[in-house]
């Protein structure tokens, strides 16, 4: 996400220990499509020949002899075939002896040309304004985003997570076998399904029952069975994160959560401050209300800042050391005032992603779980309480400004 | 609901929290079924040492289930001499993954307070007064 805004190339060179490594890292990448060992690069044609032979003449000369194969890709641009015959030969310098190969290549030849990704400019009047040669990889994991698309899933909401970010989410929650990870607003379950695709085991719950039972056989487990993850799914259950049935206990891996965005949902907790609801309520018949099957517990308003400090509260107290929470969070509110991030002494930032969109952004937060003896002990909990007020607008008080 | 989650819950109320009663709820009128999952070693493992092995066996025993051993097996049990699964990693998942309870209620030793379950989904939710 930020790595193509900031650089405005759909390349990004990084530094590996090993080709091995660097294929098991793009095999979880969702956001890249591949990886190449890089050979050389320049803005010209007689630029990259020539790094190519400065930089990697030793490599090539350990794969002269395998079978070979060229491929130009002009992503964002346009080449006639007889232009892109004509570059591909120009690398005939080389001097490969292996045997060209479509088929069976064991040296996989990638000529890569990076054209503005200005959109406003027609594509065709422009020239690459990079190059570079590569050997390819291998792929990413990026096949697997249309496998998990909300259009072809069976049970879904107006607020389930796109099956793309929902994977970058995973990803970020270090999601791996033998782990346990939760969602405390699992509404459809789409960030436990994309870490249950990561191999951890997963549990959920939502203040609202009907988003977990579904109906007509369309619910949470139904979208694990789906997919045939269902020895991944530990539970889902009904719960208020404010009044949670979960023990403060280091037991969680990692915790991934899209919060109710105050203002516009109505974000609800449990505790109507109604005066006549402060003891046990009698139906007319003199049954007990809250124990009847159709009782619905009454509500009251809450700051949304308050409920991302109740969010990063339990998070220091459940996750393992090195643990990881991914919050989703509006940048800005309604009134386009820009949320501070949310921060606990416990829990350390490791990045911050934005999604933008026509009118409004929101931001993918990760925290690490520092060890207990990582934290500063000076460091003061500041928690916003807000408790007075009887809408969420008089709850949600924010202080800055957008800029 | 897998007997392994009643491992990490407690009662919904704060009022409860710090009391030792109110862990483990106490399963009522439980409607077990058994639910057939492949089963995943590794995460048996990594759990394991997460678990109350005490609750679990009065859990067990409440429910009729056969006794559990006085002390959670340790990682070494887990596996065979092959790395294979041991037939106490089998009982471990059969126990904490398969056994699921269909309905019933969890009830707190220390106020009382009694949570349904239905269609194998607990429902935390509290009426006011007791918020
Ligand atoms: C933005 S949606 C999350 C959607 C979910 N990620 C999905 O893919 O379906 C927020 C969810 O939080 C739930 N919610 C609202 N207030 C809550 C509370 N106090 N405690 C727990 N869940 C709550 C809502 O019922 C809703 O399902
Ligand atoms: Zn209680």
């Amino acid at each position: 996400m930020s790595c193509a805004e900031t650089l405005q190339s759909p390349f990004c060179i990084v530094r590996l220990d090993s080709t091995a490594s660097a294929k098991v890292l793009l095999s979880r990448c969702i956001l890249a499509t591949g990886i190449y060992e890089l050979l050389g690069h320049g803005d010209t044609y007689d630029a990259l020949r020539d790094d190519v032979l400065s930089r990697s003449s030793r490599q090539l000369s350990q794969y002269r002899k395998l079978p070979f194969r060229f491929t130009l890709d002009c992503f964002q641009g346009t080449r006639s075939t007889r232009k892109q015959r004509e570059i591909i030969e120009s690398f005939g310098y080389l001097n490969l002896e292996g045997q060209i190969s479509m088929k069976n290549a064991e040296l996989d030849l990638w000529i890569l040309e990076d054209y503005s990704l200005d959109t406003t400019k027609p594509k065709h009047s422009s020239e690459p304004k990079h190059l570079y040669l590569g050997r390819f990889l291998g792929s990413s994991g990026r096949k697997v985003v249309p496998v998990y698309d909300l259009k072809k899933r069976k049970y879904i909401s107006t607020t389930s997570m796109d099956s793309e970010l929902a994977l970058v989410t995973a990803n970020l929650a270090l999601a791996v076998p033998g782990k346990l990870i939760y969602d405390p607003f699992t509404g459809t379950g789409s960030f436990p399904v994309a870490c249950a695709h990561f191999g951890a085991t997963v549990i959920g719950s939502d203040i609202d029952g009907r988003s977990i039972r579904g109906s007509k056989g369309r619910n949470v487990f139904s979208n694990f069975q789906q997919y045939g993850l269902e020895a991944l799914y530990l539970d889902s259950f009904i719960s208020d994160l404010t009044n949670t049935p979960l023990r403060k206990r280091r037991w969680l891996d990692g915790i991934v959560c899209d919060p109710p965005y105050g203002v516009r949902e109505g974000l609800k907790v449990l505790g109507s401050p109604k005066p006549e609801l402060q003891k046990e309520v009698r139906l007319k018949d003199g049954r007990i209300a809250h124990l009847q099957s159709d009782y619905i517990p009454p509500k009251r308003a809450y700051s949304f800042e308050a409920m991302l400090d109740d969010i990063l509260d339990s998070a220091a107290a459940m996750l393992v050391d090195e643990g990881r929470l991914c919050m989703w969070m509006p940048t800005a509110n309604d009134e386009d005032v820009e949320l501070a991030i949310p921060a606990h002494p416990a829990l350390e930032i490791t990045s911050v992603c934005v999604q933008s969109f026509n009118k409004w952004s929101r931001r993918l937060l990760t925290y690490r779980r520092l060890p207990n003896c990582d934290i500063d002990q000076t460091a003061v909990r500041r928690r916003r309480e807000l408790t007075s007020g009887a809408t969420a607008d008089e709850l949600n008080s924010f202080r800055r400004k957008a800029s | 609901m897998k007997l392994l989650t009643l491992n990490f819950l407690t009662c919904a109320r704060k009022a409860c929290k710090t009391s030792a009663a109110s862990f483990p709820l106490h399963p009522r009128e439980a409607e077990l079924e058994q639910v057939e999952l492949d089963m995943n070693p590794q995460f048996i493992r990594n759990v394991l040492p997460r678990v109350e092995w005490e609750a679990m066996r009065s859990i067990s025993q409440e429910l009729g289930l056969p006794s559990l051993p006085d002390t959670a097996p340790g990682p070494e049990e887990l596996a065979d001499a092959e790395g294979g699964p041991t037939q106490i990693l089998k009982d471990l998942h059969t126990l904490l993954m398969e056994t699921t309870i269909a309905s019933g209620k969890l009830l707190c030793a220390n106020c009382g307070h009694e949570y349904a379950i239905k269609e194998g989904i607990a429902n935390f939710l509290l009426p006011s007064h007791l918020v």
